[in-house]
């Protein structure tokens, strides 16, 4: 199964990965054999069989709308690339 | 080797006798990772201090009788579990510089155990892949032959399990990922009912696959272990509600009357010959123990690694959304604005299977094919789930090979993805349709490691064990390890 460049390159914008125009071919046909492999799933008809999303079909379970954690931002900012006065910062989206 | 007990109910029980110290035994583990651990590269984080203190904690408790069954027991944990203060990093350059700020909650359950963390364990690069070859921080190799695989993607547990740098371990199993490797590795792995074993501080790779379990030597040290890691948490929204089991209490009731399925499909001709031989010895040796072995039939089974590569790499493509360079994770270097700041960060922080996971999961939900893979795959699903359901209504549990080889070589797979991710033909199905099953391993190839799996019905995670465990009482393919041989003992 072939896929394109620009159809590898739209796929790439939308999972927000740079793929080098030298490696589009290359990624193309990789992602071509995957998606030609599991088209076996054809083989066979599931008309009216209801698509299962959850092994299990349990509801998830709630609990009271009660504060358990603590403010912990500081901590958790520790890790973060760029911070300030508890912000992240990302290059300028607003001229 | 030298003369301390090699499993985790042997070390629990001469703690407990006071033979020796935690001190001692983790001190012995920091020792043969520091001899061997170069070689087999089974360990990302070795934290040594951290475990000595550990440990010394462990021995007052021991000394002042207020013990539990696993304190002081050393284990070593995959480094896909967030363990507060020491780096995870799911085996990713992304996640090269994350250090936690909190812990999963199986990291907590093992800590409140007061067992003993030596270090996190390496492994395919969130989890995806095979063979360890995927992992940033380079290849595990097998320690009964170099350069051959240890199997994935908790392949660092496995190989450190079965050259006893670590008497457990701890996995994630999403496609087989503690089963595959275990089997390849020769020694014993777990994957719990979905649900069974907290996913919170799991970093998510296909979170309705996801599963963590046990690894090691014996059927009866991956009981103890469970009894620790598994529990209701309300912390993950997909947690069973269920009272706690003790996972040993049925151990030592004989196999004789169980009823044993066998898949026709699991022996077809996609199973390499010198792998079934042990498999076919091993299931005359539970007739012989009294098991009724009988022939079943699971006619979808060809259509679960299709199925569960369109799901899982949508689930990746979704959950792995979140890396995107702001909050934590690598960034890259002067970026020229936003968009290329998720870009960069994301291509230079991913390795290129993740990247083709996303690109995958990303075409399958795109518009205009959802209905064709990811409908598709999910209606599947359904008609394994249901032909599950109908055999376990016949059988106690389904019997077959772990994987359809034995360990392969570094880098015969790695061209191809499909020839890869068909080295988990017998083991996909299972997380699809959420189902406990364990790999033992039951014989040798051509002196690699064979590997047997048995899948049990909804939460039967304490029959399973007692099959095993009935199993390993009668042979003794779980004693053996392999030598080490870089002359270092």
């Amino acid at each position: 199964m072939a896929i394109s460049d620009d159809e590898v390159s739209a796929i790439a914008r939308l999972a927000r990965l740079e793929i080098k125009e030298q490696d589009l071919a290359a990624v193309g046909a990789g992602l071509g054999r995957v998606l030609e492999f599991v088209r076996q799933m054809d083989a066979i008809d599931t008309t009216n069989i209801e698509p299962l999303a959850h092994p299990l079909e349990l509801a998830a379970h709630r609990r009271a709308d009660e504060v358990l954690e603590p403010d912990l931002r500081d901590v958790y900012q520790l890790g973060a690339p760029q911070v300030q006065n508890a912000l992240y910062l990302v290059p300028k989206v607003i001229e | 080797m030298s003369s301390y007990p090699e499993t985790v109910a042997g070390i629990a029980t001469a703690l407990a006798k006071g033979e020796f110290s935690s001190v001692e035994i983790t001190r012995h583990y920091l020792d043969r990772i520091a001899a061997h651990d170069s070689r087999l590269n089974s360990y990302i984080t070795v934290c040594e201090e951290h475990s000595l203190n550990q440990a010394a904690a462990a021995d007052a408790m021991l000394k002042s009788k207020d013990a539990g069954p696993l304190t002081g027991v050393p284990y070593a944990h995959k480094d896909i579990f967030c363990t507060k203060g020491i780096k995870t990093s799911c085996g990713s350059r992304m996640l090269d510089n994350f250090v936690a700020p909190y812990s999963a909650t199986v990291s907590e359950r093992l800590d409140a155990a007061s067992m003993v963390l030596l270090g996190k364990t390496n492994m395919d690069e969130f989890a995806m892949g095979s063979s360890n070859e995927t992992s940033y921080f380079g290849p595990v190799t097998n320690p009964w032959r170099e350069g051959a695989v240890p199997g994935g993607s908790s392949g660092g547990s496995a190989a450190a399990v079965a050259a006893r740098l670590a008497p457990g371990a701890t996995g994630t199993d999403t496609g087989g990922s503690i089963r595959q490797p275990a089997a390849l590795c020769g020694i014993s792995g777990l994957k719990p009912t979905y649900g069974r074993v907290s996913r919170f501080g799991l970093i998510a790779f296909a979170s309705s696959l996801d599963q963590g379990g046990p690894m090691a030597t014996t059927a009866e040290d991956l009981a103890l272990l469970l009894n620790v890691m598994a529990g209701f948490d309300n912390k993950d929204s997909t947690s069973v509600d269920r009272p706690d089991e003790d996972y040993t209490r049925s151990l030592r009731e004989p196999a004789a009357g169980l009823r044993v399925g066998i898949p026709k499909q699991f022996f077809s001709a996609d199973l390499d010959a010198d792998v079934a031989a042990p498999i076919r010895s091993a299931i005359s040796e539970l007739e012989t123990m009294g098991a009724i072995c009988t022939e079943i039939d699971l006619k979808h089974m060809d259509l679960s690694i299709p199925a569960y590569y369109v799901i899982s790499s949508a689930e990746c493509s979704s959950n792995l959304s979140r890396y995107d360079g702001v909050r934590f994770g690598h960034r890259c270097d002067d970026p020229r604005d936003i968009e290329d700041m998720y870009r960069r960060s994301r291509s230079e922080g991913f390795g290129v299977e993740t990247q083709r996971r996303i690109l995958v999961g990303t075409y399958a939900l795109s518009s205009g094919y959802y209905d064709a893979y990811y409908q598709k795959a999910q209606q599947i699903r359904r008609l394994i789930r249901d032909e599950f359901k109908n055999a376990l209504e016949n059988v106690d549990a389904i019997l077959g090979p772990t994987s359809p080889t034995t360990a392969f070589t570094m880098g015969q797979k790695s061209d191809d993805p499909v020839a890869m991710y068909l080295s988990d033909i017998y083991t996909t199905a299972v997380n699809l349709a959420g189902l406990p099953a364990i790999s033992i391993p039951v014989g040798f190839a051509d002196g690699l490691p064979v590997g047997m799996q048995l899948i049990g019905n909804y939460f039967a995670e304490a029959k399973l064990l007692q099959i095993a465990h009935q199993y390993q009482n009668v042979t003794d393919w779980h004693q053996h390890s392999p030598s080490l041989d870089d002359g270092i003992e």
